[in-house]
């Protein structure tokens, strides 16, 4: 009965793996579709959905082509039609001649594929219908099969790098030498670092980034040993008060501290915004690290003081040493939550925009940039995504140690 | 207990906590006392609020301020929509998570699984704004929809809808963002907890013939129960706190704004509305701030 008794046990099984992989496809779908409009075109973002990128489109058009051009063309596209078609009479045959008439005004393989024939009214919503089948009739005559990755792009990229809204793309308007890219751009690679790119803004994040990672745990870890190993007056109540002080809103502070940083000359200055997110990292830092510390052992500790080794020392030569995992944790920690930190950026340093203020400002009210945006939002993914699924063991113990031991 | 092993001066302690202490008073304790000045002040912050009383109208004198947090019609739209996002938000994102920390708990590849629905919390807020706006993109001009949304529903026969403008749904929708984005924060650390009761209780109730949802509710239930009341007090804190997904999937328009928005907005054209503002968010955390240091003091009289 044994082959029976697994067949169960993945019957029974069945509805709670459905129910896993349901909500994990729910929960990764938004995300794939701006990875996929990344890489897409502006007139394909403009004019269809993302998903039919991933579906090839010759399958999407050859059906049209089989309805209205296979009679002249053959099957094969290949076949060229002996007829006038400047004939109206021949054209009223088929009931589809306005669209025919709108498509072959387009040029077929970088030819006019008809020249200047009669244009009836209506012919701007015939082209639209007859863009597949165009399309379609491309790739039928440069003998090409079309993959799934031919109308995909990295130009979008290329656009939010440098910040470029042109009309057309940043590398069209430089190769063409538009005068709109000329007088912004200098179309060679200093443009990577144009304040409205998203270039410049990865590089602001950086130099925000790290010191506000490093500043916070190497003042954290002096305060936690303190708390830790020493004993002084007023401990225990110092850190309740830590404990409560992590979860003010730090929309609390903005105000006086951006009039105080306007009286000291400071608003817009890296070292104004080190400062504040040291300021408020240092709460949860401390209050980690004292965790983290607190538990280790206290022989290895007394063991050091007897070997006549003073605070310092043992701080420097054990505590450090010995809480690199909870250093791990917390920097990984802090360092993704000034990475994606929009409030704190948008108000003190706005002049030296960071990627999540890059890409607000990279923002058309209208909805006309998708192509743009995806690009921008997905580059500044790259760096959090690649450290969180290198480190998600330690981001995920800093999260633990945070909410749980509390 | 005793904490010190070693002999230490009287002031050592304090060398080492002096520049995390300094730090902290500069930029959490004193301007949250600034703040709290700023709230009874007027518009640009250098006289009192009672100076905006319009005559003829209602005015609190020096609360001046408080009256418009607390009456205005902007005001009470915030506090109704931070209500309903409580409402709905915290209880979503923690049945969200538990579900799924129990059921990838079951199974072999448990660790994409949480890695997907993880994966939010380590983009901006902003970034998954954009790939939400793209979510609920509408096409109205008759084009083929891009919003994979709308496209599902004009798939099925439906009319597109404006997700994001439309005053009885948007605020849902933004919820949906939330949901989204926290619900892998709160399946880690149940999972954790999960993890953590004894698979032994666990297979003795099974062998006494409980089926599975008698073991989840009479065993593990009451288990994690702590752990469920630390991820629920913390999702209170951080809805209360919610701003980057209003501000930039609506920008607080249509009827979407929220405390924190509200406050955003004002802090340049009319700092003492916007401070005190900011007073009422931090005087809706103070009951959980004192139940996290009650629960801290617990914990450690248990050590």
């Amino acid at each position: 009965m044994k082959p029976f008794s697994s067949i169960n046990r993945v019957l029974s099984r069945l509805p709670e793996n459905l129910a896993i992989i349901f909500m994990c496809v729910v929960w990764i779908i938004p995300t794939l579709g701006l990875l996929v409009t990344s890489f897409r075109t502006s007139e394909a973002v403009r004019t269809s959905g993302w998903w039919t990128a991933l579906s090839p489109k010759q399958a999407a058009s050859s059906a049209e082509y089989t309805t209205y051009c296979a009679s002249c063309h053959g099957s094969d596209g290949k076949g060229v039609a002996s007829v006038d078609l400047s004939n109206p009479a021949v054209l009223d045959k088929y009931p589809r001649t306005n669209r025919l008439l709108a498509m072959l005004r387009q040029p077929v393989n970088g030819e006019a594929h008809v020249k200047n024939p009669p244009l009836p009214e209506k012919a701007a919503d015939a082209l639209a219908i007859m863009t597949p089948i165009q399309e379609h009739l491309q790739t039928l005559g440069s003998g090409s099969q079309e993959s799934v990755w031919s109308g995909l792009t990295l130009r979008n990229y290329a656009d939010a790098v440098v910040g470029y809204k042109g009309t057309q793309d940043y590398l069209t308007d430089c190769e063409q030498k538009n005068p709109s890219a000329l007088a912004k751009f200098k179309c060679d690679l200093t443009d990577v670092f144009n304040p409205e790119g998203m270039g410049s803004a990865l590089i602001n994040t950086l130099f925000v980034a790290i010191p506000s990672t490093f500043f916070p745990i190497l003042i954290a870890a002096f305060a936690a040993y303190a708390f830790s190993w020493m004993d002084f007056k007023g401990r225990q109540w110092l850190f309740a008060l830590l404990v409560g002080l992590q979860i003010i809103p730090l929309q609390m502070t903005l105000v006086p501290i951006a009039r105080m940083y306007a009286s000291l000359g400071m608003q817009g200055t890296f070292v104004g915004i080190w400062l504040f997110h040291t300021g408020f990292g240092l709460p949860y830092a401390i209050y980690l690290m004292r965790n983290f510390l607190g538990s280790l052992p206290r022989e290895i500790f007394e063991s050091a003081y007897l070997d006549g080794a003073n605070h310092f020392s043992a701080f420097t030569r054990l505590a450090l040493p010995l809480s690199i995992p909870a250093i791990g944790s917390l920097a990984i920690f802090q360092f993704l939550w000034i990475w994606n930190d929009f409030l704190i950026a948008k108000i003190f340093l706005s002049n030296n925009p960071v990627l999540t203020v890059q890409i607000t400002n990279l923002i058309d009210p209208r909805g006309g940039n998708w192509h743009i945006m995806t690009g921008a939002a997905f580059l500044s993914f790259i760096v959090p995504m690649t450290v969180f699924f290198l480190f998600q063991k330690s981001f995920v113990r800093g999260l633990l140690a945070g909410s749980v031991k509390g | 207990m005793t904490l010190s092993i070693m002999k230490q001066g009287r002031w050592t302690p304090f060398l080492y906590l002096l520049p995390a202490l300094v730090i902290m008073f500069i930029f959490i304790i004193y301007p949250m006392a600034n703040t709290f000045v700023l709230s009874f002040m007027d518009k640009t912050g250098t006289q009192s609020a009672a100076v905006d009383c319009m005559p003829g109208e209602p005015c609190w004198g020096v609360l001046e301020n408080y009256r418009y947090a607390l009456t205005s019609s902007d005001m009470l739209t915030a506090l109704r929509n931070n209500a309903s996002w409580l409402l709905l938000m915290v209880p979503g994102t923690v049945l969200a998570g538990l579900f799924f920390a129990v059921l990838a708990d079951r199974v072999r590849y448990e660790a994409l699984a949480k890695s997907i629905i993880f994966m939010p919390m380590a983009i901006s807020f902003i970034g998954a704004g954009i790939i939400w706006r793209f979510v609920f993109a509408l096409e109205s001009g008759g084009g083929q929809q891009i919003g994979i949304l709308n496209a599902i529903i004009v798939g099925l026969g439906g009319q597109p809808v404006a997700w994001l403008s439309t005053p009885a749904i948007n605020n849902y929708a933004l919820m949906v963002v939330g949901v989204w984005l926290w619900s892998g924060f709160c399946m880690t650390i149940l999972s954790a907890a999960i993890k953590a009761v004894p698979t032994e209780i666990l297979e003795a109730a099974r062998v006494d013939g409980a089926n599975e949802w008698d073991v989840f509710i009479q065993i593990m239930l009451p288990m994690i129960m702590p752990t469920i009341v630390v991820v629920t007090t913390t999702m209170v804190i951080n809805v209360l706190k919610i701003f980057d997904i209003v501000y930039v999937m609506t920008g607080g328009n249509f009827g979407t704004e929220v405390i924190a928005n509200r406050m955003f907005n004002l802090i340049v054209t009319d700092t003492g509305r916007s401070m005190a503002i900011a007073i009422i968010l931090v005087l809706l955390t103070v009951p959980i701030m004192i139940f996290n240091m009650v629960r801290f003091r617990q914990q450690e009289a248990m050590r």
